[in-house]
């Protein structure tokens, strides 16, 4: 049994010594240096502190999970990575994010750079009621680009990466609101993509689609890691299981465990982490 | 009877007693206002003639139009649009999107919501001291038109940031995360998507501004005008002038204010006819805006 097959399993009878065992040195083997380095974060809504003293490390071209339960943090900390929080009246950070090993917290970053560096997919799918073709574009029109042709092969090759293409190619003129839930979803997927960001953060991406639609983003998730770096938060710990490399949890705003998802759903560490897990809380 | 009967009974009574109350408060106000309409139409759907339109007041009723007057108002709403739009949505716009929130910008949005209920009398008097002796901008349009404007401006930015606040969070959101600015998420996003209730503000701020009397009276407008301001467009070069900004005016309510004074018969239901002029002009104004907003709701879906 080689190494990725022992800690990508899911055997709760092995013996936990003997995983750890194998899978320690994995992460570390396996570590190209990480893209996203959070160090010693603190971050406030007002008085109340909803992050404590976090340290993450995000791989590159993999995908990441943030699980945990309800006001665990894990949606404060994907936010805090393209700095949406700063659009929340009365937030405080402290410590730092590093991206390529500089501070994007640091007053010098510009934040409109940053977010066309790490693109967004919400819990609630947005479109803009525009028509499908203005919403793959809008992230190029703003910059300037206005380039007909273009404008065109970003828009198909950003839907076929988004695996909406053949469902929508012959009404690109047509409004987005006019698509299902899934498509909608999809369509947010192509737009965040077609600015070629280098990571994607997805805040619960699929928590308000059907199965059939949640497949296929998760579908999509998969193929996407070849290209892009993925941190997802997730409250639902299959999809953290299928979809991720590593996986993070959290609870009441610490960082519990880290550690690549087949050895943190097989063998976790830490007690909470194996009762959230297992289903006993959360 | 049983207790609990009875006391279902009497509470029913009081239920229908408040339907009929309500039915009898809403009656007062709609027939009141049906008989204004009908005395109004009454008494000046005689003078509505293509004359009555195209003629200037005269000592003679029966002669006198309103001509000086409607035009004096177009032009004067005009300006009034042309300073107030721009100027408050611009406000709104950055009060709800620029704006931090703290004690000054809540200053701020008190005194807003309170210039909207300042009396338009004492706006007469400020445009009297400011624009009329400071600036030296005269008894002129361009004065009548940036009191009016002064006096809608609170009503734009309060229905701006109304509508603005109506826009949905996540599609700043998913503006801002594909790396937009805030103007260009504004631009782009909050004010298109807030248009048909900005545009139905502006409309019906522009319907109060066009029945004022108070501040245009305050101000120096003149009753009785038999001439028409400059034209604005030439036949000669620079084909365009801005002369009519600076002519004196006259406004419709100022025209049945003046009319209604006079001992003569005749002259009132000039006013009558002026009256009902005017109404058919707020009410086409209240009707576009009520189509504008139907227009927007329907083209636009989340």
């Amino acid at each position: 049994m080689d190494l990725q097959e022992a800690a990508g399993s899911i055997r709760r009878d092995t013996p936990k010594v003997k995983l750890e065992s194998i899978a320690k040195p994995m992460i570390d083997a396996s570590a190209a240096a990480p893209l996203i380095n959070v160090e010693d974060l603190d971050f406030y809504y007002g008085e109340k502190q909803a992050l404590k003293s976090i340290n993450v490390e995000i791989a590159p071209k993999k995908a990441t999970a943030f699980i945990g339960p309800s006001g665990c943090g894990k949606t404060t900390l994907l936010r805090c990575l393209n700095r949406m929080n700063d659009l929340v009246l009365g937030t405080r950070v402290t410590g730092s994010i590093k991206l390529d090993g500089k501070n994007i917290y640091d007053p010098s970053t510009d934040v409109i750079q940053l977010r066309r560096r790490v693109g967004m997919i919400f819990q609630k799918w947005n479109p803009f009621p525009k028509s499908i073709y203005e919403n793959v574009v809008y992230g190029l029109r703003i910059v300037g680009i206005n380039n007909r042709h273009f404008l065109d092969e970003v828009v198909e090759k950003s839907l076929r990466r988004a695996a909406l293409w053949d469902e929508v190619k012959d009404n690109l003129h047509k409004s987005a609101a006019d698509l299902s839930g899934g498509q909608q979803q999809r369509l947010c997927i192509a737009r965040a993509m077609a600015v070629e960001p280098e990571v994607l953060l997805m805040d619960e991406p699929c928590s308000a689609l059907d199965p059939i639609s949640t497949a296929k983003v998760e579908e999509l998730i998969h193929e996407l890691k070849d290209t892009f770096t993925i941190v997802i938060v997730t409250h639902n710990m299959q999809q953290a299981a299928r979809v991720s490399d590593y996986t993070a949890f959290f609870y009441l705003g610490e960082l519990v465990e880290f550690g690549e998802t087949g050895k943190l759903f097989t063998a976790p560490e830490k007690r909470q982490t194996e009762d959230y897990i297992t289903g006993r809380f959360g | 009877m049983t207790a609990a009967e009875k006391n279902s009974h009497r509470r029913k009574r009081l239920d229908s007693l408040f339907g009929i109350l309500g039915l009898l408060a809403t009656c007062v106000g709609l027939i009141t206002l049906a008989a204004l309409i009908v005395q109004l139409a009454a008494d000046g759907a005689g003078r509505l003639t293509s004359t009555f339109f195209t003629s200037f007041p005269s000592r003679f009723a029966g002669q006198a139009g309103i001509l000086s007057a409607w035009v004096g108002t177009c032009l004067i709403m005009f300006v009034t649009a042309l300073a107030a739009v721009p100027m408050g949505v611009a406000a709104g716009a950055y009060l709800e999107e620029y704006a931090p929130k703290n004690w000054l910008t809540g200053l701020i949005e008190i005194n807003i919501a309170n210039l909207a209920g300042v009396p338009s009398i004492v706006y007469g008097l400020m445009a009297l001291g400011l624009f009329v002796y400071q600036l030296g901008l005269g008894q002129s349009i361009l004065t009548a038109g940036l009191t009016l404007a002064l006096l809608i401006l609170p009503i734009v930015i309060v229905a701006t940031r109304e509508s603005i606040r109506a826009v949905p969070a996540g599609m700043r959101e998913a503006a801002l995360a594909l790396g937009a600015t805030k103007w260009q998420t504004t631009r782009d996003h909050v004010l298109p998507y807030s248009m048909g209730g900005i545009l139905t503000g502006i409309i019906i701020a522009l319907s109060r501004a066009i029945g004022e009397t108070a501040p245009l009276i305050t101000i120096g407008a003149l009753t009785f005008i038999a001439f028409l301001p400059d034209a604005p467009v030439k036949p000669e070069f620079p084909f365009i002038s801005f002369d009519w900004l600076m002519s004196p005016f006259t406004v419709m309510p100022i025209q049945m204010f003046n009319w209604v004074s006079r001992p003569q018969q005749e002259f009132h239901l000039n006013a009558a006819a002026t009256g009902l002029v005017l109404m058919v002009m707020t009410l086409v104004m209240n009707g576009i805006a009520i189509y504008f907003r139907y227009r927007f709701r329907k083209r636009i879906k989340w």
